[in-house]
């Protein structure tokens, strides 16, 4: 299979930037080889690397879901409400936030896919009502006091180990995504429509479920990730999440996800989002201020993106 | 005209991946003469034609123009020397009108540099006026039909002032005015001593029109002929490197039942109350002119767009067919006109492309196994005959024909029982053009309902059971029986262009 040929390529050079990376971190802080410091990175990667995942089946299919931030902070209000405010059973409030996530999801595929409005435009609308939700439902106050039994997920270690749940939930959500990509009907379908909407339609193939089914996917990625912001912190507030959907994105892009669609890997995003989290860990070991690590970053995505466009280049010349 | 030649491409070769696409070809071209490039798909001829306009620029080989050797290095530069490409597929901006168009990114300006509007719209009339085209230069292209487009892409040349203009396919869509239109103002190009180099696969036209010939096969050189001294089996034979006999092999099966029966289909003014019915074992024709409305038929039928009113059998029951995904299911299979847009994925592989009808046969209890569908796919390919290194290659690197084929691929894994074929041949060489006559009959042999839509009339005659012919949204012929016999091209071409209409009618009510 071409395309499976492809992510492994675009894997490798991602993967390869990443241990170029780390070594080159190593070299100038002796610290960043400490088996602490790497735990740290992947706790510090699941939250963004949950929402990249399900904002990469979006980006897969040809279209961009810049909501998920926003759907972060409102799923974790209404597990506030719900599990502290009103002492629901930690696990109806997480059913409750996932179901919330997957509606906004859905109704941005409902807008784009039968509605045709313009997938930055829908989710941007979504993107300010998940928001005013999250505001409104909190009413400025952070929501905190969560039952050990929900933080468990943010801050619990597989017994005897001190191996952080979080770690292994997010790699059983990247393992299952992958399978799903790969080897069912619907990964084949997702990037087909990225590949070519109209000809995927033409072969008897319902492209608007697909659509609504990656961006249900999306919004679900982002409650998912919102639950485990929440139990890590114990505190909902109502603007958490913000920007996230932008380092969500960087970590696809990163990865080797083309925005045109069609193109790229699960694992490829995985890697994406570990590399943003090492540069920051690695230039907060070297004493760089916030501000500059935002400057940082953005040459990276920059760096990414150039690489994108160079290799599809290549692509066409062949 | 002049013996002298314009352009001499000696000993070029170009190289892609896996595939020598061309191999130390020679071509040349002399003013004022029409030279026609002919090969199968696949043969090179688009692929040194890019070379010439400076679309592709990585070739080796010499190439000597107006007597001095030149180095292609850009379309612009190549436009400004005087060489000018008609694509097969049109590059028009479809957002703007035909005169932004015509003198896109050299509109002319007023002395205050704005663009001057009245004179970039007068000048676009001229030029339209002088290729008889009634095209209005302030129409948008996007309301243009595709033989309109074409008009605007030669008109567009023709504002160059080009020493050579270089045609692929110009004709393969459109309608017989307008390509008696194109004819005469190739002959007044050529009078202009302009040098014309013409691809096409239309061989009739090459007879009429051709002055010298150039045969490619397989990315090699092989002839270069006068066309007034050779016949059109001769040319056939050049091309494939072998006799062609029955070109239109029919095979004599009995028919079975309607498969499919549309009866009083209406969408809009495009479709009016239309009635038409296939059967198993046979092979439907519909022959029409540009925007007759047999495109948008199908689609219809097919749940690819929707329609207002009318009823739709399948096998006998009535189905309310509203999507592609139901009428795929219902045993309805569509070959789309346009299979570059709508009939493949380009950036993917040819494995990709084959499953996406119907995965399953990719499937194993598990998931997608790529082994199983490497070997399933694989099996179809060779079936149908496709020329590619491997199932791994885009299609995008395949040549028309061979895009086709991978189409018909797709459709057969998914097992339709009712295949609408629209244009199956339309840019595609003789060789491949047999072989999709062939699997047809081979279709129509297993029972299967063929529909074929076809704008070239002695395909639609040869390959048909029953001809149904359409005018500007009305069934206006339906010849079959015994009449299929004595039909002449004259009767079905007066049913197609709204001259005779009573006996189309009457046979259409009654079915």
């Amino acid at each position: 299979m071409k395309i499976h040929k492809k992510i492994n390529f675009s894997n490798m050079t991602s993967l390869i930037a990443l241990l170029v990376l780390c070594v080159v971190i190593s070299i100038a802080e002796p610290a960043f080889r400490t088996w602490g410091n790497m735990i740290n990175i992947l706790q510090q990667v699941t939250v963004i690397a949950v929402i990249a995942l399900g904002v990469n089946i979006v980006i897969f299919t040809g279209g961009i879901d810049i909501s998920v931030g926003s759907v972060v902070g409102f799923t974790g209000i209404v597990t506030g409400k719900l599990i502290v405010e009103n002492g629901i059973s930690p696990f109806i409030g997480v059913a409750a936030a996932l179901i919330v996530g997957v509606l906004c999801g859905t109704f941005n595929g409902i807008m784009i896919a039968k509605f045709k409005l313009q997938p930055m435009i829908a989710t941007l609308a979504m993107m300010s009502m998940a928001r005013g939700a999250a505001l409104t439902l909190a009413d400025g106050q952070t929501i905190s006091g969560y039952s050990d039994s929900f933080r468990w997920i943010g801050v619990g270690e597989i017994g005897g180990t001190k191996i952080p749940v979080q770690i292994i939930f997010m790699l059983f959500l990247y393992i299952l995504m992958f399978f799903l990509m790969r080897y069912r009907k619907f990964g084949r379908y997702i990037y087909s429509i990225g590949g070519n909407e109209e000809a995927t339609r033409l072969s008897g193939i319902n492209v608007d479920k697909y659509k609504i089914m990656a961006y249900a996917i999306s919004g679900l990625g982002a409650s998912v990730a919102s639950v485990i912001l929440v139990a890590k912190l114990n505190s909902a507030q109502s603007t958490a999440g913000l920007d996230y959907e932008m380092d969500a994105i960087a970590s696809c892009v990163i990865g080797g996800t083309s925005l045109i669609g069609g193109y790229g890997s699960v694992w490829g995003t995985f890697v994406g989002a570990i590399i943003m989290i090492v540069i920051r860990n690695g230039l907060n070991l070297l004493n760089v201020s916030s501000n500059l690590q935002k400057l940082v970053i953005g040459v990276v995505i920059l760096l990414a993106v150039l690489a994108d466009s160079i290799r599809h280049k290549a692509g066409k010349n062949k | 005209m002049g013996n002298e030649y314009i352009v001499q491409m000696e000993d070029i070769t170009v190289k892609f991946p896996g595939v020598l696409a061309l191999d130390k070809v020679r071509f040349n071209a002399k003013a004022g003469e029409v030279h026609v490039l002919l090969g199968e798909n696949g043969a090179g001829k688009s692929t040194i034609m890019k070379v010439l306009a400076g679309v592709n620029t990585d070739y080796e080989g010499r190439i000597i123009y107006k007597g001095e050797e030149m180095v292609v290095q850009s379309v612009e530069e190549q436009k400004k020397r005087g060489v000018s490409i008609i694509f097969q597929e049109m590059n028009l901006l479809k957002n703007l009108t035909v005169a932004e168009n015509i003198f896109l990114g050299r509109q002319p300006m007023t002395k205050i540099g704005m663009i001057d509007w009245k004179k970039m719209n007068f000048d676009a009339h001229e030029l339209l006026n002088s290729v008889r085209s009634e095209i209005s230069e302030k129409a948008l292209v996007s309301s243009l039909s595709v033989g309109q487009m074409q008009m605007v892409e030669i008109a567009k040349a023709l504002s160059f002032k080009s020493s050579i203009i270089i045609m692929d396919e110009p004709t393969s869509a459109l309608t017989e005015k307008e390509v008696q239109a194109l004819f005469d103002i190739i002959e007044q190009l050529k009078k202009d001593n302009v040098a014309i180099v013409y691809i096409s696969h239309r061989l009739e036209e090459i007879m009429k029109i051709g002055n010298r010939l150039t045969v490619f096969r397989d990315g090699k050189y092989i002839n270069t002929v006068n066309v007034a001294d050779i016949t059109m089996d001769q040319m056939v034979s050049m091309m494939v490197g072998r006799e062609m006999t029955d070109y239109y092999p029919k095979v004599s099966v009995n028919p079975g039942e309607k498969l499919l029966e549309v009866k009083q289909i209406k969408q809009g003014e495009r479709l009016q109350n239309l009635s038409f019915y296939a059967r198993g074992g046979e092979i439907t024709g519909f022959y029409g002119l540009m925007g007759a409305g047999r495109t948008e038929l199908m689609r219809a039928v097919f749940g690819a767009d929707s329609y207002d009113s009318g009823e739709i059998y399948i096998k006998g029951k009535k189905e309310t067919i509203k999507s592609c995904e139901q009428a795929k299911r219902l045993g309805l299979a569509l070959l789309t006109e346009d299979r570059k847009n709508q009939g493949l994925i380009l950036n993917f592989d040819l494995n990709c492309n084959i499953s996406l009808a119907n995965l399953n046969t990719a499937m194993t209890a598990f998931g997608v196994d790529a082994a199983k569908e490497n070997r399933n796919n694989q099996r179809l390919a060779e079936s149908m005959n496709v020329k590619t290194p491997s199932l791994k290659q885009k299609v995008k690197n395949l040549s028309g024909g061979n895009q086709q084929k991978v189409v018909i691929c797709k459709w057969l894994n998914a097992d339709a029982d009712i295949i609408i074929f629209d244009e199956p041949t339309r840019g595609i060489d003789v060789g491949a053009k047999a072989e999709i006559y062939k699997i047809m009959n081979q279709l129509k042999e297993q029972g299967k309902a063929v529909i074929v839509v076809s704008s070239e009339l002695t395909e639609c005659m040869g390959v048909s059971d029953r001809i149904y012919v359409m005018h500007e949204g009305k069934m206006t012929g339906l010849i079959e029986g015994e009449d299929m016999k004595s039909i002449t091209e004259e009767m079905i071409v007066s049913f197609a262009t709204g001259v005779n209409k009573s006996k189309g009618v009457a046979v259409c009510e009654n079915s």
